[in-house]
């Protein structure tokens, strides 16, 4: 490659790094500001005395919710997950008539408008005593969850050979047996995509999350963020510091687990 | 297929494995939005009306009364042009990211990782974050956020009122730019991404060939890649079509409905007719709407993809 088309592409890549990076340079500068340095006029600034107190607010206003977000995402992701490898098991295994349209069917399930359920949502969790609580929460995305999960492993499953299971079941070991001592041991990559979608989307969620938990003490992070910024007095630091909370967990997922972060986004595009 | 012993009692197993799921999203998806389907039918348009259980049919009555509201109108037009312009936005600089990145220039991992961060962040996030740095402030005297930066930079010229303005062209509402702009940052990541997974995937062998027979960079790349990422921009279209169909949090968390509802969409107008106005039937008429939209471009789309797999 040429020298000059080199620059260019530097030049280019800097301007979009820029546009990337701006909402998280406020966010940060932001959020280190006291409330007497957060004034408008100075906003695009780095602060002048870096202070914790937006984040010393933020977190007490938010913990609670940073608990519940927690208590709500680390049940529904391992269950859905462990649920979703064994119908990828079946699935991709075990050719039975009907089965793809079946997986269709359930496939459907991830693309709907959470809102054309939620009436009948709320009316069922309200039946069952679950309304208003994080775990009505955890058993709605468990079940959504179960089309994402079944497809990453259905297709995570794919690649592995069919001999394989059949020589297990060959030496006698039924789908259980298979599975748990087959499959299971080489489904560590999969389980991680998997977790990693599921953690993020969860915790990200906000529909669900505002419509079903009404008691503030008992919503999740996102909601309560929201409601930060509804207050009558706007403190743009502290709002910033519990955007920058909000965002830590999936952030972190993201740094540290990246190459499996992407794995997860493309197996998310239904053909992988 | 060699008809293996015990193979039938394991396709029956392997039912029973999936009976819980099926039965369970059968209830979820299935059952509950024909649930829907009968409330947006019905005259529960009030609390008291639900609590009595009193199910009236009004047929097709709160559905003709949306398409003749202004509100759900203005929120028709808002979700196309939201649709049309987060498209062509994602699509265009995904390619353009994938197309750079691709060069493998030193530190590209980098950039790469930098393009996409904004995926693992909640559009609630997003929104909060966006909506103060496109908040106009009180013009001109005290601008705020971008309009603040074009001041310190001397370009007055380009201060506007963003998300609180009420111009709207042949029906485009001006205030949805900076929504679509933050949902832009959101998901063009995830297209580049797409984008990159298929330049990556092309065989460098066919790159090679091309070169030997004396084809330019520029020809190998509208003759040969280009091609081959079609099929890839037709998924990306899909996916980021059914999720600014039923866009909800960016706009809630961002702008609202609104001024005159410039910003307005269907999920906010169903959020607020449900939970606010306790007017069930409309809210729910308003959703099924919204699945029929999602449905169109949807199931077109899985039938074609599952067929191709089998």
């Amino acid at each position: 490659m040429s020298r000059a088309s080199k620059i260019i592409t530097y030049i280019l890549l800097l301007i979009f790094t820029v546009f990337f990076l701006m909402p998280i340079y406020v966010l940060i500068s932001t959020s280190l500001k006291s409330l007497q340095e957060v004034g408008l006029e100075k906003m695009w600034f780095l602060p002048l005395k870096p202070s914790f107190d937006g984040f010393v607010k933020a977190f007490q206003k938010l913990s609670p919710n940073l608990k519940n977000s927690f208590i709500l995402v680390i049940p529904a992701t391992i269950i859905s997950a462990m649920v979703g490898s064994i119908n990828g098991y079946v699935l991709s295994k075990i050719k039975f008539r009907g089965a793809s349209f079946l997986f269709t069917l359930i496939l459907f399930g991830m693309f709907i408008p959470y809102q054309s359920v939620l009436f009948p949502v709320i009316r069922f969790l309200q039946s069952i005593n679950l309304y208003g609580s994080i775990w009505g929460l955890v058993v709605l995305h468990v079940i959504y969850g179960l089309p994402i999960t079944t497809l990453i492993f259905r297709n995570y499953y794919a690649e592995v050979p069919t001999e394989l299971i059949e020589a297990a079941h060959i030496d006698g070991a039924g789908i259980f047996k298979a599975y748990w001592k087959v499959l299971f041991p080489i489904s560590l990559p999969g389980f991680v995509v998997v977790i990693i979608w599921q953690f993020t989307n969860i915790w990200n969620e906000f529909l669900f999350a505002v419509t079903v938990t009404s008691d503030p003490t008992k919503q999740p992070v996102t909601v309560a963020l929201v409601n930060l910024a509804g207050s009558k007095v706007v403190e743009w630091n502290v709002q910033m510091a519990g955007a920058l909370l909000t965002a830590l967990p999936t952030l972190l997922v993201y740094i540290i687990l990246g190459k499996y972060f992407l794995k997860g986004l493309l197996a998310g595009s239904v053909k992988g | 297929m060699v008809q293996i012993k015990g193979s039938t009692r394991r396709k029956l197993v392997g039912f029973l494995i999936l009976l819980p799921t099926l039965v369970s999203l059968g209830v979820f998806v299935y059952v509950f939005i024909g649930w829907t389907v009968g409330v947006s039918f019905s005259n529960w348009n009030s609390f008291s009306k639900l609590i009595k259980g009193e199910y009236i049919f009004t047929g097709l009555r709160n559905y003709m009364r949306l398409f003749e509201d202004p509100r759900f109108q203005t929120d028709l037009w808002n979700t196309l042009f939201f649709t049309l312009f987060f498209i062509a936005g994602c699509l265009s600089l995904g390619i353009i990211l994938a197309v750079l990145i691709d060069k493998g220039l030193k530190g590209s991992r980098v950039f790469q990782s930098i393009f996409l961060f904004p995926m693992a962040i909640s559009f609630v996030v997003t929104g909060t974050v966006w909506s103060w740095i496109f908040a106009p402030g009180i013009l001109p005297k005290f601008p705020q956020g971008m309009n603040l930066l074009f001041k310190l930079m001397g370009l007055q010229a380009l201060q506007w009122r963003w998300y609180t303005s009420t111009t709207s062209i042949l029906h485009f509402n001006l205030a949805l730019i900076p929504v679509i702009i933050a949902a832009i940052w959101q998901l063009s990541g995830y297209t580049m991404a797409m984008y990159l997974a298929g330049l990556r995937g092309i065989d460098q062998a066919l790159i090679e060939a091309a070169k030997v027979d004396g084809a330019t960079d520029r020809q190998i790349f509208w003759r040969i890649k280009f091609p081959i990422l079609r099929p890839i921009t037709l998924s990306a279209m899909i996916i980021l079509g059914h999720i600014s169909l039923k866009i909800f949090d960016l706009v809630y968390s961002m702008t609202g409905s609104g001024p005159n509802n410039v910003t307005d969409v269907p999920a906010i107008y169903m959020f607020e007719t449900t939970f606010r106005a306790n007017r069930y039937a409309t809210g729910s008429a308003i959703a099924i709407i919204m699945l029929v939209m999602v449905a169109v471009v949807i199931v077109p789309y899985l039938v074609t993809s599952i067929k191709k797999e089998v």
